[in-house]
């Protein structure tokens, strides 16, 4: 994957930094100019501890000066998403409280669109924009295996393993859209969307690197993940229905057929052996389940708005 | 409970023990299986488990029983 094309200011500056390796003047960057400018500058630092960019040298994973912008970026983001949070239940039943606290959220769906109404050019249009994040599916949540206690930490790769197909990597869920993608004609090259990707979709990936890179929001992370894992299961299958009924292919199906059953348990996993354990060995980080439960389904409401509105669905 | 780590209850970092039951009765939702199983459906059919953890349906709503597909969330909604 190479730099993206720049949309403002900051990144243009950040960007041909990167690609030139002449960071020093990034102490004086200009501000972004619009929020668009500032999420995918960010997505393009984080990227750096993922996979990286083929123009850009590995020696700058950890640039001082390129990490005082991510800093002063996701500080900025993070106090963005603590101002939209709304009140959280009490920490007894910490369980069934979530799972209603989930089943409450009312946003709009994708998925009843895709099963019902979607053209294929929709559908062609949203699983180009899902390709930000399915391709490095579940790798978010690995970052923050090491900042975890021994019995949290065997909860999360209990789920992990599933994601990443039980150790085949035919299996690995990010690959299995791979193939959907090929079988639909799109390009399952990492990244390779990302020109097109709207604001809501670069706010969504980069809360999850957000929460997964800084050990103090583990719990943020974690919360994230139960919130994702319990509002999949019922869209997945509706998206399946969906393509069926396009015509899409067997494997882009199967993609969302395999998480209809894959996160009825990981919902429960992540609910309870996850963020339930480590609710009762740290309660003081109950509100930062949360926080990232919260800032999952609002970010996907936010994307989901977007796409309909454009849509005129 | 013993295991590998010692008889003291304490793993190898200091922490307790924790529990890890083979099988997990979800309140209002699914029971958990862990390890390798073979699932008799209502029918006769045998399902062989494949991930590390598996959710049996319990509420018999599921469209792919004997496995759970989250049905029991809707019902519950509905106050079912």
């Amino acid at each position: 994957m190479l730099t993206p094309e720049s949309r403002g200011s900051l990144s243009e500056v950040v960007f041909r930094a990167m690609r030139t390796g002449e960071t020093s003047g990034l102490a004086e960057a200009p501000p972004s100019d619009t929020a668009e400018d500032a999420q995918l500058t960010l997505w393009a630092l984080y990227e750096q501890h993922y996979r990286g960019f083929e123009d850009v040298s590995g020696e700058l994973e950890w640039d001082p000066q390129l990490i005082g912008v991510r800093r002063g970026l996701e500080q900025e983001f993070e106090r963005t998403l603590r101002a939209r949070m709304p009140e959280v239940p009490e920490p007894d039943g910490f369980a069934e409280k979530f799972f209603d606290f989930v089943a409450d959220h009312d946003g709009p769906s994708l998925a009843a669109h895709v099963h019902r109404k979607a053209t294929e050019e929709q559908v062609r249009e949203l699983l180009r924009h899902r390709t930000i994040y399915h391709l490095k599916e579940a790798d978010h949540t690995t970052w923050v295996i090491p900042r975890l206690s021994d019995r949290v930490k065997a909860a999360v790769m209990e789920l992990q393993f599933d994601e990443y197909g039980g150790g085949d990597p035919n299996l690995l869920h990010a690959h299995l859209f791979v193939r959907g993608l090929e079988d639909s004609g799109l390009d399952s090259e990492y990244g390779a969307y990302i020109n097109e990707a709207p604001l809501e979709v670069l706010e969504e990936n980069n809360a999850m690197s957000l929460f997964g890179l800084n050990r103090r929001l583990r719990a943020a992370s974690l919360g994230f993940l139960a919130a994702f894992e319990a509002t999949s299961s019922g869209p997945s299958r509706r998206m399946a229905q969906g393509l069926k009924r396009l015509g899409f292919p067997e494997s882009m199906i199967e993609y969302y057929t395999e998480h209809v059953e894959a996160d009825a348990v990981h919902e429960q996993l992540a609910v309870r052996t996850i963020c339930g354990a480590l609710l009762e060995e740290e309660p003081d980080m109950h509100d930062d389940v949360y926080f990232g439960a919260w800032t999952s389904l609002d970010l996907e409401d936010r994307y989901a708005e977007r796409m309909l509105k454009q849509w005129a669905a | 409970m013993s295991g590998p780590s010692g008889t003291d209850g304490m793993s190898g970092t200091g922490e307790p023990s924790a529990d890890h039951p083979d099988v997990i009765l979800c309140p209002g939702g699914p029971m958990l299986l862990r390890g390798d199983h073979v699932v008799q459906d209502e029918d006769g059919n045998e399902h062989r488990t494949w991930r590390p953890v598996s959710a049996v349906c319990r509420c018999g709503a599921s469209a792919v029983k004997p496995w759970c597909d989250g049905t029991h969330k809707v019902l519950r909604k509905r106050g079912n």
